[in-house]
């Protein structure tokens, strides 16, 4: 029983992390119909950057936190500014393949200037370390790590759904024509939420460095497992994304426990029956998506 | 509409990063051709590895410096009586693609006229072109590659396996902590060829040592959460916990298992490492961690000596990798010296049997049988801090050759 407790919380705490990194890829996917297949190689320069910024100038994991995120959001809006917004008009793929070859380009960068063995970057001070709770261990960190993840995600969904601003933005993307009647400029949002997407990407890549490979390679695999969570969880809806990460990394947590093996099959299968029974996801809208 | 549109990219963006990340290569199939007869005055000799990807730092670009300081010493020391008076280098990227490696070797030895190819990094690519070797009768010592295959089924009469292989790995790791009383291990490891390969391996050398493996738990690969194998791997309190894994995963299963309650309680002992990982995570994240190395720079005088020649012209310390080029390219121009000529089965004659001590080979020789060269290897330990930088390694034992190497492979037939 405390095996399977130990098992069921390692899971939650992983979800937590794998909801905060799918997050950004779902509100750009929800709010402005790109299939942002960069996300991944964005994660990793959080992670590098938060590296690079330690081992060159000495900024700590805490300040990274917000810096990072900063310095994504401006390469979000670069990104957007220069290539993603003379897609948007046509068909999604346009832009799936845009963000691919980005993300191409993104990997060798960083492998050509820092190599390919990987960056040191360790667990800040205070958050080292285990927590008993009964029979159960936890790492400090990995709490942390998912608390903060929540935390985040409940923010991001407050502001998407309870917020003027967030209003305008689902309006501006649901209803385009007739916010626009209203007088509201909607071109003016599409720049701001890409940014904020690419923030939340760079946001979870400083979160995994501490705990995690920093390679230009770290992200081809992670996006795997951020596009099933985004699948499962319905295409662009922040709740979805939330509860799919959970899911996700309960899943797999058993997975390992009982069938090592398939423990990342696992996850697929999972994704294969949601979209069988629910294809627009577990909270997808049929005709938002 | 736009929904099955965007459906319809979620597909495919899912279907496209699977593929990719399934994406191998196949080895590449033997190609005809080439006589064995070059002369041409001048010795050419081919490194072959990877030049871009995860073993450049490994080997890589300063494995030509390296083979540079062999060619060096050997006009130093034969001067005008050199057999062999202009030796040229020839470098090519095989980017760990088995098929690549297979051109790039016929090329090297067809076309820029290679006598000899080095290094070979990544066991599919290292068989591809032992397999080219063979046909075209040209000397092939592998460096890089882990695979007992060199050695085994795919030996042939022009190819030789100088530095380690994964069963030596294993007899040394897992056969010395075993006997020092780690007693119960319990292993993970990557879920593909290698993975499996040294999961076998140590499981056997464990056993034969006396211990037992609890359990054996296989890893998808790449893997980035191991939090959970690693609370998994704790089941049952094994005194050894064995990582398999390399590069990437290597790095995340250490950091995972330095905040898991594992740390303090059970051994970390990692099945293949070279000090570029230990540079790259961080000596402390690593410390205390026991492997099998081939070599070690700061081992002793003669090993430090080179490795300050080495630093003077890559500001780098040489991973075994490198010592072992160097070594590789000096003994195979040795054995030209001996025969007075480039030819492949002269050499390879002068090379078999032959026993050598020098800077990277301890109590070495070149095993007749089955093309090993078998030499002292070592159980390194991970220091808690570095007092300078690359100084990371405690040696703990030095493995003498027998031990190591055991028996000469019997899948081994000599052609």
């Amino acid at each position: 029983m405390s095996a399977f407790l130990q098992y069921t919380l390692q899971g939650l705490a992983a979800g937590g992390f794998y909801a905060l990194s799918a997050l950004g890829l779902a509100v750009i996917f929800g709010v402005l119909g790109v299939v942002n297949f960069s996300h991944g190689a964005c994660y990793m320069l959080g992670a590098v950057i938060s590296a690079v910024l330690l081992a060159e100038l000495h900024v700590g994991f805490w300040v990274a936190l917000v810096v990072v995120p900063i310095l994504m959001f401006g390469f979000g809006v670069l990104m957007e500014r220069l290539l993603v917004r003379w897609l948007l008009a046509l068909d999604p793929l346009y832009n799936f393949l845009l963000t691919f070859g980005l993300t191409l380009i993104l990997v060798e960068a960083v492998k050509q200037k820092y190599g390919v063995s990987g960056l040191p970057y360790e667990v800040p001070a205070g958050l080292g370390g285990q927590v008993s709770i009964g029979s159960v261990n936890l790492s400090v960190y990995a709490i942390f790590a998912c608390l903060f993840s929540v935390v985040v995600c409940v923010a991001v969904g407050l502001l998407l759904t309870k917020t003027r601003i967030g209003m305008i933005v689902r309006a501006s993307t649901e209803a385009p024509e007739r916010t626009r009647a209203l007088g509201i400029n909607v071109g003016r949002w599409v720049t701001p939420v890409f940014g904020f997407g690419i923030a939340l990407a760079g946001l979870a890549g400083v979160l995994a460095a501490p705990t995690r490979a920093i390679t230009a390679e770290m992200g081809s695999n992670f996006i795997i497992i951020l596009f099933a969570v985004v699948v499962i969880g319905g295409l662009g809806s922040i709740l979805g994304a939330v509860v799919a990460g959970f899911l996700v990394g309960l899943v797999e947590a058993y997975g390992i426990a009982y069938a090592p093996t398939y423990a990342q099959i696992v996850i697929f299968v999972l994704m294969a029956l949601v979209v069988l029974v629910r294809p627009s996801g577990l909270f997808g809208r049929e005709e938002v998506a | 509409m736009r929904s099955r549109t965007v459906q319809g990219t979620v597909a495919i963006a899912a279907t496209a990063s699977l593929a990719l990340a399934a994406c191998g290569s196949g080895a590449g199939g033997p190609q005809s051709g080439g006589s064995g007869k070059l002369t041409d005055d001048k010795i050419v000799i081919g490194l072959l590895n990877d030049q871009s990807g995860v073993y450049k730092d490994l080997s890589g670009p300063n494995s030509k410096t390296a083979i540079e300081l062999a060619i060096a010493d050997y006009k130093a020391k034969y001067g005008d009586k050199a057999v062999a008076k202009t030796i040229e280098i020839v470098t090519a990227d095989h980017q760990n693609k088995a098929d690549v490696a297979n051109s790039k070797a016929q090329e090297m030895y067809d076309r820029q006229k290679a006598d000899i190819i080095l290094d070979v990094p990544n066991s599919a690519a290292a068989l591809a072109v032992a397999t080219q070797a063979a046909n075209k009768k040209k000397l092939y010592i592998n460096i890089g590659a882990g695979t007992t295959k060199l050695t085994g089924e795919s030996c042939n009469k022009y190819t030789f396996h100088w530095a380690y292989n994964t069963a030596m790995l294993a007899r040394g790791t897992a056969g010395t902590i075993t006997k020092e009383g780690g007693t119960s291990w319990n292993i993970v490891y990557p879920d593909y060829a290698f993975g499996q390969d040294m999961n076998k391996s140590f499981t056997k050398e464990v056993t034969a040592a006396g211990g037992s493996v609890g359990q054996s738990i296989a890893s998808p690969f790449p893997s980035d959460n191991f939090a959970t194998f690693i609370t998994k791997a704790g089941e049952g309190s094994p005194k050894v916990i064995g990582s398999m894994h390399a590069g990437g995963d290597l790095i995340n299963f250490v950091k995972q298992f330095n905040q898991s309650s594992l740390k303090g309680k059970a051994q970390l002992a990692v099945g293949l490492m070279f000090i570029t990982d230990i540079h790259s995570l961080g000596v402390d994240q690593f410390a205390g961690t026991q492997f099998t190395d081939a070599w070690y720079w700061n081992f002793d005088d003669q090993n430090k000596k080179w490795a300050d020649r080495f630093k003077e012209k890559t500001n780098t310390r040489p991973s075994f990798a490198h010592a072992a080029n160097y070594s590789a390219a000096m003994n195979y121009l040795e054995a030209v010296q001996e025969a007075g000529t480039d030819d492949a089965d002269a050499v390879v004659g002068k090379l078999e049997g032959k026993k050598i001590n020098d800077v990277f080979l301890r109590n070495g020789e070149v095993r007749k049988a089955d093309h090993a060269v078998t030499h002292d290897v070592y159980l390194a330990k991970v220091k808690s801090s570095a007092p300078e930088e690359w100084d990371y390694e405690d040696i703990v034992k030095t493995i003498p050759a027998a031990e190591a190497y055991g028996e000469a492979n019997p899948a081994c037939k000599m052609g």
